[in-house]
Parts: structure tokens; C-alpha cells; sequence
């Protein structure tokens, strides 16, 4: 059942926009040549600009729309508002687990659930204002930008020279190439929140992080929804069990899951969408009010005229870059999905400081992730930092993994959130932690004790150690650490013994 | 039933694992020889359950079952009937390039349901046809099992399964090609390495087993140290076969532990499990445990005491990362008894006390599931399953005289792919 409420207040979106794009604007007029010139003022640009104006080089950022880029505007914030209100339509649905009752069937006001995303959408965007850039001594340009040179970035003709330049241009959704999709119409991540009604029925192609977040979340909210992956597994980067967990949990929810299953063929028939499937030989179809394609990102590398100033990309894979993040232009860098495999925000705000820090403070910071935690935010959401088992088996080191289940967690029992588990990767002969996999209701949280933890070197042994909140879910890390000092106790007096008899 | 709780261990588990075998006799056709996947009318044959079957002819003659004269003749039969099938691309073919479809007409022997061309089925198969190969060692009608065997062996082409990569895929079918899924992770795909790399016509690359093997987890979990993998049958299906005590491929040593060793685990996490019993199913305890592969209920979801509880229908179930869905197979106690005797026999033995009504006519039932009380005892899968039954007799006879092992152990195809896989030690 869906009721209404009155839409947002106009205001509300005027708010947003005199923050990341004031209708008002005026680009500065351009210095004779700035110390670093960012193109896109998404998370990674923005990160790059603030971080190099707090050092005191002069920065121009330029942005073709929206500052906050797709994480703002399309991705993290919205989502995660909108997941945060399903999951509380599936804790409502879920009460009785919880000994309690609610008085009635809840009613989905979806205009509501909307409002609220764009309410914190709006109130998030104060940290994103273009008129705080320029009070940090940014020059803000709005408009396309495309390389003019070497050294010199076009704002709408108006050229802006650079001692160096970061790329930070992002990435927007894959459509991939299914006959007809076009015709049959769909929605991305970046149209997905345009919706004024929730649709009866979903088709979401794709089974990575974002297909499997916004599925799970539109099936809580009330929608039907069938989601196809074209892999055995959902989130393909994530180990099995992870991603079977999650598999299962979205099951329970009543998804409908077709793994393993490519989409071949789409149409339009009446007021459904048609997706014509084939799963190994057999062809099936999916009949949905909405098709919500979630294949991945590309690049935005188009209409930046790359070759103009030196700089080498792939059309898929974006611009190449070495582990400094320095482009085949020795004098431009680039930072965050136009780059990197990994497309998480988190991930492009720590490249572009890096890039900062290379580009103008001649340092060597190497970008090779090995500490950058990741989740996606399904219920459980599922973290992982570090290493997987199978990159250090590729890599000949020895690893094990220290599993907790969080039904033997006593705070996750109370809490009722039981799904998941710590699993901490330790190289084997030493206590030296070389990743962890965390599935939980809160994975995004604990795996930051994980990052904490492996950036400062802390081994399994002094982890253990650590007195953690009793009960707490990240009790879990500590009782993982605490399976590995048993473990290596035990083998010292299996050695001893051995040792004795001999 | 009241008459099984009675007997001592030893002839409790005789009885058992006699019951066990004569499934693989009742349950055989008259003239292809192959044998019914469940006991329910019209079930086709699955190649595994024929080679269980086919392993289970020697057990027999040893038991006093039958006699060798009429092992060898069932042997022939079979190996006859697979030397006379249909090979080839056309959809109704009983196989395809020495490989087999997973489901046969029992009396014609081509494919049904559409099946895949199964790589670990086919696996099973010629591990059997190994074994009487390695069993039947007379002349006259024995010299002809040793030939079809193999010639039936040399005719698999493993290295065309690899589909140009160093991996493997899981199937193929004539309609659509390789099966998208490979193999992750550790499970019971030992064997099908172990056979393909043993192949002196079409082996399997050298690479390919470390492909697999870099997809392994060594965890520490429950308390347990252990190559994980989540149902139970994973850790008995190629150890029905290979003896894995004291041999230790590259993994392994790195590990200090070899298969055998990582079974005792697996049973030990399998047992911890049980007694924890997260999601607080019915019956659940040290000596209530077996989550595998199985027949279960595929009853509508029921919502109880603000706990969902969803039931899958014949699944590979998993521990302690699911699924489950509160069935456990009543076999697979007792099948573990090479491994861990004690748990076995206190499990069995807890269960024909509890509930006497999954071992009917002394075989046991292929799932059970106590939570959902559709029916007065809990849910109980009609009739049987082959895997399970010839699983069983098998493990059994290993256990009490280690009578399959010893004629692998003999096998030159077996030590040839154990050794190309990197196993060394013990009684290679």
C-alpha cells in the first residue's frame, strides 16, 4: 500500500543547487597560470582542491554540472538515505523477531522516502558549496572542460594554464549492449532517484555492489523485484561466502534471483518492460514495470581531448596511470573512477590526495589500495580491506583466515542481526594482518577498526589485547584475534609435546 | 527399528551398510545396468550412483553379497553398455567426448532432462570403473573389465574440458557449450583433478589443479583449523576413493595436514555446530548433525517465533555459512566413520534412538528436517537416494577393511594424477 504526502518544498532543491551549481555563478577570470588545475568536482576533485589550497598552491576546479559528482548527487548519499528508509520498512515487517508489535501494516509513503533523500541530499551539500571553495582561494569554473595542450585546460574557451593538472572526471553508468533496452526504456543509478511512485515491479540487471544495493532496497520498500547477474556469484570481487550470505539474505527478503543468467534481449509490451533472459541454454524472460541497469561504470574520458595534452586512456578501462598516479603527461595526474578499478568515493578521496601530494609536494606515495577498506551497503553490508585469500595465494604467501560468526557474537544476538561474520587474513608464521572480510549490519563501521588497525601495524597478538565495549558487534574483531592467540598457544604446546617425546 | 538399537556397533553398521548396498541392486536395470538415482518410480540413472555401484561390486563379493561370478557379470554389463553408448554432439547422446550426461534413461541409457555433460558425475563414474578394473584381476570375463575399463578411461578427454583455460568448467552441454560456473573453492572436485591429470591420452594441464587449489581458504573456524568447505559430502566423496592419510599435495604440506586430517576437522566443526545451533533448529546437537547435499522440504516459507524460516528443497546445504534450513541427511553421520568412528556411531546411534523413522527398511532417508512439523516427526524425504546409499557402503567398507582404498591405491592412473597434482609422501 503507498499513501502520499505533500512533495518537497521547492525550495529544497533551489537550496541544493545554489550549493553545487548557483544558478548565479560567475567563473573567476583565470590567473596567468595556476599550480594545479582539477578537472571534475566530484569526491576525488574536491578532496584535490582542498587538500592543495590548505597547502597554499593556487587551484582552479573545473565541473560541467553538479559539484559532489555522482556521490552526492546520484550515488552514496541518495542511496544510502534511501536504504536507511527500507531497512527500516524491513525492521517494521521483521518486528515480531524483536518481540514486539506494530499496530498496523505498514504504508509506504514513497514521496516521502524520497523527500528525505533529497532533504539530506541538500543538507550534505553545505560541505560541497561552491562559494566555500572560493572562500578556500579556489577558482571555481562551471562549464566543459577539455584539455588545450600540455599545460593548458579549456573552461568553455577560456584557458586555464597549469604547473600540473589532476583528472578527476569519474565515472558514469554502463548501458550495455542488449538489443532493444534502448527502446524498452530503463533507468540507471543516475535516474533511479528521479522516480516519483515506487514501481510494483523491478527488473535490475547486474549483481555488483550498486545492482545488489538499490535491489535489496526497492524490494524492502515494496517493489518486486527480480535481479540477474551474469556471473555464478553476486559482487564478483567479494569471496564466495560473502557473497553467498548475501545471496541468501536477499532471497529472505523475496527477490527473485536469477545468477548466472545473461540479459540477451529487451522490449517493450504494453506497460511492462520485457527482459528476455538465458541462463546456459535455457531463455526465459522477466516482465517488470521499471529495468534498472547496473553494469558497472565507464569512464568519463570522452570530450576531454586526453590526446590534445599527451595523456594515454583506454575507452574502458580510463585513463593509465602509474602507481603515483602520474599519466603518461609527466605534469598530470589523475585520482577516483576515471582511474582506478576500484570505483568507491572513499577510494577517490584518498587517490586524489595522493596525487596532491605527488604532483606538488614531490612525494612518492604509491596507490595500491592495500589499506583502503570498501563495503557495499546491502543488509548485511559487506566490507572488506587488504588482501583476499586468493591475491596472496597468487602471490605465494602463506595466509589464514580467523573467522568469528556473528551468531556466536553476544551483541549481534541481541541485536538480532546474526547474519555475517569477521574473517581477519593473517600471514601465516606471524601475526601480521593482511586483510579482513567483515559481512555485518554495520561491516561499513568495524571494518574501520580493521583500517585503523593495519595502518598502524598492530599485529593479531596486541589486538587481542585491546579491551573493546562488551557487548559490541566489533567485539567480534577482538574475539578473531583472540582465536588466533588459542591457535598459536596450541600449536606452541603441540610443538613442545612433540619436542618432549622426541 | 527397535531391533537395530539392540546391536552391537559392529553389526549395526554391517546391517547398515548391507541395506545400503542391495539400493545398488535393487535399484539396477536388467540390461544397460545402470542404476536409478532415487527410488521414486521413473527416476532416471545418475552416473555417479553407477560408479558408486560400480565400487560397491567388489565390496560385495568380499561381504558374501554376491558371488564374483555374478559382480563381475553386473561389471561387464555396465562397462559394456557405456562402450556401446552413443558419443557424440546430438541431444540425445549418452556422451560426448568420453564423457557422460549426468542423468540416463535407464533403459535406453541416452540423456534426459536435458542434462549437462557432467565433469565431477563422470569423475565418479570412472572411479568406479577403476576400481573393477583394479578388482577383477582373473582372466576370462575379468581381463574383458580390465579392458573396457580402460579403454573407457583413455577415451575421457579431460583436456578438452578445460575449454583453452588453465581452469575447468563444471559442465557442457550440446545446446549451449561450457557451463558458465567453475570450481571455487575446495570441495569434492578431488577426485575429477586427480583422474584428469592421471590420463595418459588427454590430461588435464599441469596448472590446473593450482588454479583450483589457489581458490582454497585455510581457516581457523569454530575453534577448528580447516580447509573449509560448507556441506559435509565435500569432504567424503574423493576420500571414498583416495586414501588420503599421510599424502599431501603442495597445499597440504604448506599446512602441515593432509585430507584426511581436514575431514576430522570439517566433522569436528559439523559437530560444534550442531550444538551451538544458531538458528535454533529442532533436534540440533553434538550428535544431531549432517548439513549437505540432500533432499529437503520445498514447503512455502513459514514465519515462527519471529524467525523466517525458508526451506530449499534437494541442496547443497553448507556449515556454519548456510545454507541451512534445519535438514540434515541421516547418512552422513555414519559415513564419516573412517574418519571420526566415535562421532559417527554416537551420532547414528542418537538419531535411530530419537528419531527411528529416518531409516526405514535400514537405509536411511536422504534429508530430514524436524523444525517443520508438517508432519507428526518432521519432514522425511520419501524413499532414497543412490549417491547416499553407495556413498555409505562404501565409506564403510573402508573403514572396517579398506578394501576400495587398497585397490586405488594400486590404480597406475590414480598414483599417476595424484602424483602430477603434487601429492607425495605416505604410502605413495
Amino acid at each position: 500500500m503507498q499513501s502520499t504526502s505533500p512533495p518537497a518544498r521547492p525550495d529544497n532543491d533551489a537550496r541544493f543547487l545554489s550549493r553545487v551549481h548557483p544558478r548565479d555563478w560567475r567563473n573567476p577570470p583565470p590567473k596567468t597560470r595556476y599550480d594545479l588545475v582539477i578537472v571534475g568536482g566530484g569526491p576525488a576533485g574536491l578532496a584535490a582542491a582542498e587538500c592543495a589550497a590548505r597547502h597554499g598552491f593556487s587551484v582552479a576546479l573545473a565541473e560541467r554540472a553538479h559539484l559532489g559528482g555522482n556521490s552526492l548527487n546520484a550515488g552514496s548519499v541518495p542511496s544510502k538515505a534511501i536504504i536507511r528508509t527500507a531497512t527500516v520498512y524491513g525492521t517494521m515487517r521483521d518486528a515480531d523477531e524483536f518481540g514486539a508489535q506494530l499496530p498496523a501494516e505498514p504504508a509506504l509513503d514513497f514521496a516521502a522516502t524520497m523527500a528525505r533523500m533529497r532533504r539530506i541530499r541538500t543538507r550534505i551539500s553545505v560541505y560541497h558549496s561552491a562559494y566555500d571553495l572560493a572562500a578556500l582561494g579556489i577558482d571555481v569554473f562551471f562549464g566543459e572542460a577539455r584539455f588545450g595542450g600540455p599545460d593548458t585546460v579549456l573552461v568553455d574557451d577560456v584557458a586555464l594554464r597549469f604547473g600540473k593538472a589532476i583528472v578527476a572526471t569519474g565515472a558514469r553508468p554502463q548501458i550495455p549492449d542488449i538489443p532493444g533496452i534502448a527502446a524498452a526504456g530503463y533507468r540507471t543509478s543516475s535516474t533511479i532517484f528521479d522516480m516519483t511512485a515506487l514501481p510494483k515491479s523491478l527488473a535490475v540487471v547486474g549483481g555488483g555492489p550498486l545492482g545488489c544495493e538499490l535491489a535489496q532496497a526497492f524490494c524492502r520498500l515494496g517493489a518486486h523485484v527480480t535481479i540477474v547477474q551474469n556471473n555464478p556469484k553476486f559482487l564478483p570481487r567479494e569471496e564466495r561466502d560473502a557473497a553467498e550470505v548475501l545471496s541468501w539474505s536477499m532471497a529472505r527478503d523475496g527477490m527473485d534471483i536469477r545468477l548466472n543468467t545473461a540479459v540477451v534481449g529487451a522490449r517493450r509490451e504494453g506497460g511492462a518492460r520485457i527482459l528476455e533472459t538465458l541462463n546456459n541454454d535455457m531463455r526465459g524472460e522477466i516482465a517488470a514495470e521499471e529495468i534498472l541497469v547496473c553494469t558497472g561504470r565507464v569512464p568519463n574520458v570522452d570530450g576531454l581531448d586526453l590526446a590534445a595534452a599527451g595523456v594515454a586512456f583506454d575507452p574502458r578501462r580510463g585513463i593509465t596511470v602509474d602507481r603515483f598516479l602520474r599519466t603518461s603527461n609527466p605534469d598530470i595526474y589523475a585520482a577516483g573512477d576515471v582511474c582506478l578499478s576500484l570505483k568507491f568515493t572513499n577510494v577517490a578521496q584518498a587517490s586524489a590526495r595522493m596525487a596532491v601530494e605527488n604532483a606538488l609536494r614531490q612525494t612518492r606515495q604509491r596507490h595500491d589500495g592495500s589499506i583502503i577498506p570498501w563495503c557495499t551497503y546491502c543488509d548485511p553490508e559487506i566490507a572488506h580491506i587488504g588482501l583476499q585469500v586468493w591475491d596472496a595465494r597468487r602471490q605465494s604467501i602463506p595466509i589464514k583466515s580467523y573467522t568469528v560468526m556473528l551468531n556466536d557474537v553476544d551483541r549481534a544476538i541481541t541485536d538480532g542481526q546474526e547474519t555475517g561474520f569477521v574473517k581477519i587474513h593473517v600471514a601465516e608464521g606471524s601475526d601480521r594482518i593482511l586483510g579482513a572480510t567483515i559481512v555485518a549490519s554495520r561491516a561499513s563501521e568495524l571494518i574501520n577498526e580493521m583500517a585503523v588497525v593495519m595502518s598502524a601495524g598492530i599485529g593479531m597478538t596486541a589486538l587481542a589485547a585491546v579491551p573493546h565495549t562488551y557487548p559490541a558487534q566489533s567485539g567480534a574483531i577482538m574475539m578473531a584475534a583472540q582465536a588466533y592467540t588459542r591457535d598459536v598457544e596450541a600449536e606452541r604446546r603441540q610443538a613442545a609435546s612433540a619436542g618432549a617425546s622426541a | 527399528m527397535s531391533g537395530l538399537r539392540r546391536l552391537s556397533d559392529e553389526a549395526l553398521v554391517s546391517r547398515l551398510q548391507h541395506a545400503a548396498f542391495t539400493y545398488l541392486v535393487d535399484h539396477a536395470d536388467e540390461e544397460t545396468g545402470l542404476v536409478a538415482d532415487t527410488s521414486r518410480p521413473g527416476s532416471p540413472s545418475s552416473i555417479a550412483v553407477v560408479g558408486f555401484a560400480l565400487s560397491c561390486y567388489p565390496v560385495a563379493v568380499e561381504n558374501g553379497w554376491m558371488t564374483r561370478m555374478q559382480a563381475a557379470r553386473q561389471t561387464l554389463r555396465v562397462l559394456r553398455f557405456f562402450r556401446d553408448s552413443t558419443q557424440s554432439k546430438a541431444g540425445d547422446a549418452t556422451g560426448y567426448r568420453g564423457f557422460y550426461y549426468h542423468f540416463l534413461d535407464m533403459r535406453t541409457g541416452r540423456r534426459v532432462w536435458q542434462c549437462e555433460l557432467s565433469l565431477i558425475d563422470t569423475a565418479l563414474l570412472i572411479a568406479g570403473i577403476l576400481v573393477a578394473a583394479g578388482y577383477f584381476d582373473r582372466d576370462g570375463e575379468e581381463s574383458e573389465i580390465r579392458d573396457l575399463a580402460d579403454a573407457l578411461y583413455r577415451r575421457v578427454d579431460w583436456h578438452w574440458a578445460q575449454n583453452g583455460t588453465s581452469g575447468l568448467s563444471q559442465g557442457w552441454k550440446p545446446e549451449c557449450g561450457f557451463l558458465h560456473y567453475g570450481w571455487e573453492g575446495y570441495n569434492e572436485a578431488t577426485i575429477l583433478y586427480v583422474l584428469g591429470l592421471g590420463s595418459p591420452t588427454f590430461p588435464l594441464t599441469a596448472s590446473c589443479y593450482e588454479t583450483w587449489s589457489l581458490t582454497y581458504q585455510w581457516e581457523n573456524l569454530l575453534g577448528r583449523n580447516v580447509l573449509y568447505s560448507g556441506p559435509l559430502f565435500t569432504h567424503l566423496f574423493s576420500h571414498a576413493w583416495i586414501d588420503f592419510r599421510g599424502i599431501r599435495d603442495a597445499f597440504m604440506r604448506e599446512k602441515d595436514s593432509d585430507y584426511f586430517e581436514n575431514t576430522k576437522s570439517a566433522v569436528a566443526i559439523h559437530r560444534e555446530y550442531g550444538e551451538r545451533n544458531p538458528y535454533e533448529f529442532e533436534g540440533y546437537c553434538r550428535d544431531f548433525w549432517g548439513v549437505t547435499a540432500g533432499d529437503g522440504p520445498s514447503t512455502a516459507a513459514l514465519r515462527e517465533n519471529g524467525r523466517d524460516r525458508r526451506f530449499f528443497g534437494y541442496m547443497s546445504r553448507g556449515v556454519p555459512y548456510g545454507p541451512d534450513d534445519g535438514t540434515i541427511s541421516p547418512w552422513a553421520m555414519l559415513a564419516t566413520l573412517p574418519f571420526t568412528p566415535d562421532a559417527a556411531l554416537a551420532g547414528t546411534r542418537h538419531l535411530l534412538e530419537t528419531y527411528p523413522q529416518v531409516c526405514r527398511h535400514d537405509r536411511f532417508s536422504s534429508g530430514f528436517n524436524p523444525t517443520l512439523r508438517s508432519e507428526p516427526g518432521g519432514w522425511l524425504s520419501p524413499g532414497w537416494y543412490g549417491l547416499d546409499q553407495g556413498l555409505l557402503a562404501m565409506t564403510i567398507e573402508n573403514h572396517r577393511t579398506g578394501l576400495i582404498w587398497e585397490i586405488m591405491r594400486r590404480s597406475p592412473y590414480m598414483r599417476a594424477g595424484l602424483a602430477r597434482a603434487g601429492f607425495k609422501g605416505g604410502w605413495l
